[in-house]
């Protein structure tokens, strides 16, 4: 009984969490619904008797390899939102078919078996003594030849991925001198940008610092904080610190 | 209770699947993908219960490895063809063809 | 009747080495072809050594085989194993083809000797050389060989000698043509001589002479084989259907006409007829007289050729069709026959041989004017070779006690006194006109007014020319006499070729003997009215029908063309046609039909990874169906 309501649950739960992934504009977003599809996937490995992969589930892939997809996202740009216009003709409509199609055969092919009661895994894991001992046994025994071979695949996969994500370098390293020489050279701030003014009158990271003579200095301010402020909406209610964050987002318009 | 776990695996299965045929963004098609194998390695964990027989359950565990080692290879690709295209549309990367 | 003898295996002696002779010749060949121009100096004498070597060979082999007894005189040697189980490679020394070995060495050497005056002005001179020393090699490989295959060989030798000479000027488009003309034409006999070794060997799995056994054959198979022989003699000695070649290879250097288109290759249709004589032509066969029609056939066609001929060299060419037509018809009888046949074979070898040589010299004084329209009154200019060429031309007319009348004599007679006396009245009208076209001929180039082109000056040749003259018109005087009047050639033959029930004896006054003098004296006085008393016009006059039927050579090259050629110009070009629509148009089109849906299908090929992944999934969605419906069945 106990099952059952974990599954509808969790089964409503996923289904919606992976529609929500396929049809969400915001890659961010989608990563954090594949997540949700993985934690009731890890629960359901669980009550399945697979202590074990439900661990490894979370470990892996909640834990790892989704940070993974969200680092990526970093840096490829988080809000390069997807445009959801279709430009193959008749993809979307053929895809539709086709998936449909695979997934009511399987259903059908599914539905077509009556299933006996699980035989359950108690018989298999007694004789190691539990569930992970017993697929340890199989790891290093049976199946020994290919977790081998997967770690030289993981090794291999890590190497691939440094060699790709390696960018040669073309010139030398500019020193600590070099850089101030070019700064000085381009004849703008020659010092390190003022950060915000958090300190100084405010506790918030999105107003404008205060230079000596009194001025606000709107290089303080971050670009990105700045046009989201004047998005949602967030402008202090002081007109000179709002004109400030404005302006700000106005050069974050410009400059993209 | 296994019917109901199968087609659940085969709904997130065919969902998975027409995210590859739908979005562009190759990071998300990737996450699609990885929603397909997890659907698959739900099917091998049911499939292990109902015939006590803990084979199943290894094989998902080795999908899970070689998802993590493909994510990294994948991840890493796309960042390459960002880097030099500055997009992650799958769309995009189409000069191989007629 | 009697069979010839049986062949005897032989080593040692002159016999032992005849190889040499066709050695000789062929090493000859092989260092002035190789050496290329650094034996330009003295090819021509090599040259005349390998002949002259070879003719001393053949001369002691003669000597060897007379000192044997008459039973004893077929010897043969062996030399290698040329066809493993199937053909020995070996050579057959015997009465006939030692004759036949003679006569091409001797009057090859003379004509040799003649080469170095004629060719002396010639830049590829050394070429010429080697190409009769091939063609002398070869020949020899053809009358000594002791089997088909080896015949055949040689046989082909002298064919690729032949058109390699008609076309040694081969800068003049006339020559290239006549050359290729010859081959081809002389394919078509090969063919039947080809075809003739075949049924040779599935008949009776040998092609040895020694071997040969037709004994017990059907007559079917017999006939068969004469007949594919004769085919092959036709082509080779321009008997007719195949004789158009021969008028037009006299565009050939003269002593190729002489040495090549006279004397010898033309004549080894006659060889071939009479070595194979004891077993695929026997008296009375089908295929015998087959032969006998074919040479009576030829023996008028050549003459009224060469009565029509301005041309000097193919007035003669148009003479030798005729004369080999004597030939065949003698072969057609038997061991008589074959001597008389053969006799005149060799008369004709030194008297043609002779005339060639002298229209050659004649040629040579008048600056290769070959037009006998342009001669006349050259009798006190080049008195040597006059007197040489009247020689050629008495004996050849069957003047009597000349070598040509011994000879013809005697083929007339056989012929008139064998079943088909008809064919020997033939013979008799073509003695007639023999003595009308040879008589024009004397008249025509040594009497009469001059009517040489401006510029002519006529003059006797060197004596390198007219000595080989000189030499080749003895042999035409007493040639003759000495082979037939006591019978010799008959019975130095008769070990090779078989023997008669009764031998034949020389007796001048039979009827057929009388008649043919008298006919041919009538040639010669209508020649005389005609040619020698008349004006001759420097050109020819328009004639009436039957002239021009002479002129055209008997229609031979229309009723090729009009047979053979368009026939296969159309199968040509409707073969083209079906190749280039039906063959071609079914492989090209099938190509465009590929082409043009590849076209089509790389369209798929959008570069759209999701374009793939949706085929994919259908893919797997056809294969989930496929599979549940297996599974449902």
């Amino acid at each position: 009984m106990g099952e059952t309501i974990t599954f509808w649950v969790l089964a409503v739960v996923s289904v919606g969490a992976a529609l929500g992934m396929v049809f969400n504009r915001k890659a961010v977003y989608s990563a954090l619904m594949l997540g949700t599809v993985m934690i009731c996937l890890a629960v359901l490995y669980a009550v399945q008797e697979a202590p074990f992969l439900a661990a490894v589930q979370i470990i892996v892939y909640t834990g790892a390899i989704m940070m993974l997809f969200l680092f990526v996202l970093m840096l490829v740009g988080v809000d390069s939102s997807d445009s959801l216009v279709e430009t193959i003709r008749g993809q979307r409509f053929w895809a539709a078919v086709a998936a449909l199609g695979f997934g009511l055969l399987v259903v059908l092919a599914v539905g077509n078996v009556v299933f006996t009661a699980p035989a359950g895994l108690g018989e298999a894991t007694q004789a190691a003594g539990g569930n992970v001992p017993a697929l340890a046994a199989l790891i290093f025994t049976r199946h020994v030849f290919a977790f081998e071979v997967t770690s030289a695949l993981l090794i291999t996969a890590a190497l691939g991925a440094m060699v790709l994500a390696h960018r040669e370098r073309l010139r030398p390293k500019p020193t600590q001198k070099d850089l101030a020489r070019a700064r000085f050279r381009e004849g703008r701030d020659p010092s390190p940008l003022p950060g915000p003014g958090t300190y100084a009158r405010n506790n918030a990271i999105d107003m404008p610092a205060r230079l000596p003579d009194g001025r606000l200095s709107e290089l303080s301010v971050n670009r990105t904080i700045a046009r989201h402020d004047v998005e949602e909406g967030h402008l202090p209610s002081d007109p000179e610190l709002a004109e400030a964050i404005r302006h700000a987002a106005e050069e974050e318009e410009e400059a993209k | 209770m296994t019917t109901e776990y199968l087609v659940l695996s085969g709904i997130l299965f065919v969902i998975g699947a027409l995210g590859v045929l739908i979005r562009r963004n190759a990071i998300v098609v990737f996450m699609c993908v990885e929603l397909m194998l997890n659907a698959c390695n739900l099917a091998f964990v049911t499939f292990a219960r109902q015939w006590g027989n803990l084979d199943g359950q290894i094989i998902a565990f080795f999908v899970m490895v070689v998802a993590a080692a493909e994510v990294v290879v994948g991840l890493a690709i796309i960042v390459t063809i960002f880097r030099t295209r500055r997009s992650a549309s799958v769309d995009d990367a189409n000069l191989l063809k007629y | 009747m009697q069979t010839p003898t049986d062949i005897i295996p032989h080593t040692g002696g002159v016999i032992g080495v005849a190889w040499l002779m066709i050695a000789l010749p062929l090493l000859g060949a092989a260092v002035l072809l190789i050496g290329g121009r650094r034996t330009d100096r003295w090819g021509h004498l090599l040259g005349v050594a390998m002949s002259l070597g070879s003719f001393v060979v053949a001369v002691l082999a003669l000597v060897e085989l007379l000192g044997l007894g008459e039973e004893q005189r077929r010897r043969a040697i062996e030399l290698y194993d040329f066809i493993p189980g199937m053909v020995k490679m070996g050579l057959l020394v015997d009465p006939l083809s030692v004759s036949f070995a003679l006569l091409i060495t001797g009057v090859g050497s003379l004509i040799h000797i003649y080469s170095i005056g004629y060719m002396a002005h010639d830049p590829a001179r050394r070429r010429f050389f080697a190409y009769l020393n091939l063609f002398v090699a070869a020949m020899l490989l053809l009358v000594l060989a002791d089997n088909y295959v080896g015949l055949f060989i040689g046989w082909e030798g002298v064919g690729l000698a032949s058109y390699l000479l008609i076309g040694f000027w081969y800068f003049k488009p006339s020559a290239a043509v006549a050359a290729k003309k010859a081959f081809v034409v002389n394919r078509v006999g090969d063919f039947g001589l080809l075809v003739g070794m075949f049924v040779i060997w599935t008949t009776f799995g040998t092609l040895t002479f020694k071997d040969l056994d037709v004994t017990g054959a059907s007559n079917g198979t017999l006939t068969a084989i004469g007949l594919l022989l004769l085919l092959g003699a036709c082509g080779k000695s321009a008997q007719i259907p195949l004789q158009s070649w021969l008028l037009d290879a006299m565009e050939g250097p003269t002593p190729v006409s002489a040495l090549i288109h006279a004397a010898t290759m033309v004549t080894a249709g006659v060889y071939l007829v009479v070595r194979s004589g004891a077993f695929f032509f026997p008296v009375g066969s089908g295929a015998s007289l087959a032969v006998a029609i074919v040479g009576a056939a030829t023996l008028l066609a050549g003459a009224i050729i060469g009565c029509a001929k301005d041309d000097i060299k193919k007035g003669l060419a148009g003479s030798t069709m005729s004369q080999i037509g004597y030939m065949m018809l003698g072969a057609a009888f038997g061991p008589v026959g074959y001597a008389f046949a053969i006799g005149h074979l060799f008369t004709h070898g030194f008297f043609k041989a002779d005339l060639f040589l002298g229209a050659g010299s004649v040629m040579h004084g008048m600056n290769d004017e070959v037009d006998m329209r342009k001669y006349g009154g050259l009798f006190p200019k080049m008195r040597i070779t006059a007197i040489t060429f009247i020689i050629g031309y008495l004996a050849i007319i069957g003047f009597p006690l000349l070598s040509g009348y011994f000879t013809k004599d005697g083929i007339i007679e056989t012929a008139v006194h064998s079943d088909y006396p008809i064919l020997g009245w033939l013979a008799v009208l073509g003695a007639g006109i023999t003595g009308f076209y040879m008589s024009r001929m004397v008249f025509m180039t040594f009497f009469g007014k001059p009517r040489w082109a401006e510029g002519a000056h006529p003059h006797e040749s060197p004596k390198v020319m007219t000595i080989p003259l000189i030499i080749l018109s003895i042999g035409s005087i007493f040639l003759g006499g000495y082979l037939v009047v006591n019978q010799t050639l008959y019975h130095w033959l008769s070990p090779a070729v078989g023997a008669a029930a009764e031998a034949p004896h020389f007796d001048p006054f039979t009827t057929p003997g009388l008649v043919t003098l008298a006919v041919v004296a009538a040639g010669v006085l209508l020649a005389w009215f005609m040619y020698g008393r008349a004006e001759v016009p420097q050109t020819a006059p328009a004639g009436n029908a039957l002239v021009t039927f002479a002129r055209r050579d008997l229609y031979g090259d229309a009723l090729n063309e009009s047979l053979f050629m368009r026939p296969g110009q159309w199968l040509t070009r409707l073969a083209v046609f079906f190749d280039n629509r039906g063959v071609d148009g079914l492989v090209n089109g099938l190509a465009a039909t590929i082409g043009g849906s590849s076209g089509r299908l790389r369209r798929l090929q959008t570069g759209f990874a999701r374009t793939y992944a949706l085929s994919i999934l259908f893919g797997a969605a056809l294969l989930t169906g496929a599979l549940l419906l297996v599974g449902n069945l």
